[in-house]
């Protein structure tokens, strides 16, 4: 149970086996740092083949310039245009950046994402972003930069990149005109459990009124506070349940009162749910639905 | 109560969660070469078994680490599961066999219209320059025109149809012009998003040039000469450029006037059918570069010019619009 402005980055796509896998979309930042990596990455790779062509040259001559400048030209027209397209393609569906982000292409429908989608989507980066570079870059070039066309590319450019704030599901241009969406899908490792008992740990024993204060979201907030174990939140959190609940606050063993208070809420809570109860969160009365 | 009990049911699934965790990794890192008989046999049990997980951990667990490391799990091997697996081969094989020419198809009415903007742009560039040669100089960059203007000699203009680069550079001339030519038909179809109208200006700024260009040399009485000058790889480059234009038109209406689907369904969908097509003239570009960079380097005979024009039209057309078995539009 996710509160709600978690729940409005959550999408539904159901599986044929009708699992509801509730993806998440990948916020503006991680997007724009998958991009950045992506740009790092292309600029050095052109980097490198002008490198080898200036090698070929000074070893081989004119007779190697012709080979070398077709390498080039071509080289940098595939990064250019396939960079993005050929390794969205591939069974990961991310480009190096995305895969260093955690990210991934997936189709809004729910099919498979093919390769008209991943090359309508990329293809649209041609103005969404190499248009305005260019102008810049040629402005910048022939040193005649005027107010008009600096201006035009600069507003250009601006409805381009802001695009993705102004919808819900976070989509470029190139996702609207491809139907897709780019959502978390990182590696990681299940942690281990809290609410671990350790020998010799303080015992506290709460009534059912006591841990029937707070509801699900509450008691996983409390779940990230033990996982993280920051002391500078540990107490605070402590005080304030100890507080709400009514238990004499003697401010110590302020970690092992949490955990036995965590465990002894989820695990009442638990046996609510075998029995069709949940409640959400401590406003949540059970009156509505 | 086994299974009810959160703790124990995790206790009970985890080691079936890491073999499938280590399985995907394996694939996605290497491929799915590197799996065994025996990984791909458990795969889809151990996919259906962590879906199952799921459903049941959502049930009777609260412990939200638990939960969201299970639908990242699942996520990702459904996203395997259920990837694509047609090989490469295939899927071009279907793409030359299927999906180009019914994206050409699908395109006709657009097709017609960039076709018509681009012959007006050329009558209107040819008359206007007709009328008066002082046009020429506002459709024909001075630097394009490289000193074919109106004050060349005939001459001069006649050795620019059939000069030569030398052997050595044609390579390179062909592929700095499929380079060239393929990012600018790009662009032309990203700016239709633009509700078409850059699309419109760049096709008839194109068209113009291409008219008065024709005026020049009819002026001097080397119409024919032009004709075959331009048709050995024009026929394939202005017409993959018409059907970038098309391309663009497509993405730019539908976005305009999804008509009855939804705005965001129309877009997606005319998306595909366009990025279809773009990679189509992206092929075609890269033909015209060859026939320009070498066939017109090395062809100087005007009926052998026209005769690969004339072939290379008849043979795109034949490919794409050619009713035949086994094409169907599906949707």
């Amino acid at each position: 149970m996710r509160n709600r402005a978690e729940q409005a980055w959550r999408r539904t796509l159901i599986t044929p086996e009708g699992v509801d896998l509730n993806l998440r979309l990948a916020d503006v930042w991680q997007r724009l740092g998958a991009f950045l990596v992506d740009l790092v990455v292309m600029v050095g790779v052109l980097l490198a083949l002008r490198l080898v062509l200036a090698i070929v040259v000074s070893i081989t001559g004119d007779s190697g310039l012709q080979f070398g400048v077709i390498i080039f030209l071509l080289g940098a027209f595939i990064l250019r245009n396939f960079y993005f397209i050929l390794l969205e393609v591939g069974p990961r569906a991310a480009t190096i950046g995305k895969r260093a982000m955690g990210l991934r292409v997936v189709a809004r429908s729910g099919e498979r994402l093919t390769a008209d989608r991943v090359i309508a989507r990329n293809l649209m980066r041609e103005i969404e972003f190499y248009l305005p570079v260019s102008f810049v870059i040629g402005d910048l070039a022939s040193g005649q930069a005027d107010w008009l066309t600096a201006l035009a590319g600069l507003a250009w450019t601006i409805i381009f990149a802001l695009f993705p704030l102004f919808n819900r599901d976070r989509m470029r241009v190139g996702d609207l005109l491809a139907g897709t969406w780019v959502v978390r899908a990182p590696k990681r490792d299940l942690q281990a459990e809290v609410g671990q008992v350790w020998e010799g740990s303080p015992q506290f024993s709460f009534t059912a009124a006591q841990l029937d204060v707070y509801g699900v979201f509450e008691l996983q907030t409390l779940e990230k506070v033990l996982r993280d174990s920051r002391p500078e939140a540990i107490g605070p959190v402590a005080a304030a349940i100890r507080r709400k609940i009514g238990m004499a606050d003697d401010g110590e063993h302020d970690y092992a009162f949490l955990n036995a208070y965590y465990n002894a809420a989820r695990a009442r809570m638990e046996r609510g749910l075998l029995f069709g109860k949940r409640k959400l969160d401590k406003y949540d009365t059970g009156a509505a639905s | 109560m086994e299974l009810a009990n959160p703790r124990t049911f995790r206790a009970a699934r985890e080691h079936e969660w890491a073999r499938l965790e280590e399985i995907l990794r394996r694939a996605e890192e290497r491929s799915v070469r590197a799996l065994d008989d025996e990984d791909l046999r458990d795969l889809p049990v151990l996919y259906r078994g962590a879906l199952s997980s799921l459903s049941v951990a959502r049930e009777i667990s609260l412990d939200l680490e638990l939960v969201s490391y299970l639908e990242g799990l699942s996520a990702r091997a459904y996203f395997f599961v259920y990837g694509v697996r047609t090989p490469l081969s295939s899927r071009i094989g279907a793409f030359f066999a299927r999906d180009w020419p019914l994206a050409m198809r699908d395109l006709w009415r657009e097709t017609l219209v960039s076709l018509l903007l681009t012959l007006v742009g050329a009558v209107a560039g040819y008359l206007l320059v007709m009328s008066d040669h002082s046009w020429y100089d506002n459709f024909v960059a001075p630097a394009l025109a490289s000193g074919r203007d109106f004050s060349a000699t005939t001459e001069f203009l006649r050795n620019a149809l059939y000069d030569s680069y030398g052997d050595n550079a044609l390579s390179v001339f062909a592929t700095f012009l499929f380079t060239h030519n393929a990012q600018i038909s790009l662009l032309c179809f990203a700016l239709g998003f633009a509700f078409g109208v850059p699309t419109v200006m760049l096709l008839t700024m194109n068209a113009t040039m291409l008219g008065a260009i024709l005026a020049l040399y009819a002026s001097y009485g080397l119409t024919f000469e032009i004709g075959g000058w331009l048709s050995i790889h024009g026929t394939t480059e202005i017409f993959a450029i018409v059907l970038a234009g098309a391309a663009g038109f497509r993405i730019g209406w539908s976005v305009v006037f999804p008509g009855e689907k939804t705005r965001l369904a129309a877009a997606a969908q005319s998306g595909r059918t366009a990025a279809i097509a773009m990679v189509g003239v992206v092929l075609m570009l890269l033909c015209a570069g060859l026939l320009e960079g070498f066939g017109r380097q090395l062809i100087a005979e005007d009926w052998a010019r026209y005769t690969i024009g004339g072939i290379m039209l008849v043979f795109w057309c034949a490919y794409f619009y050619l009713p035949r078995r086994g094409l169907r539009s599906h949707g």
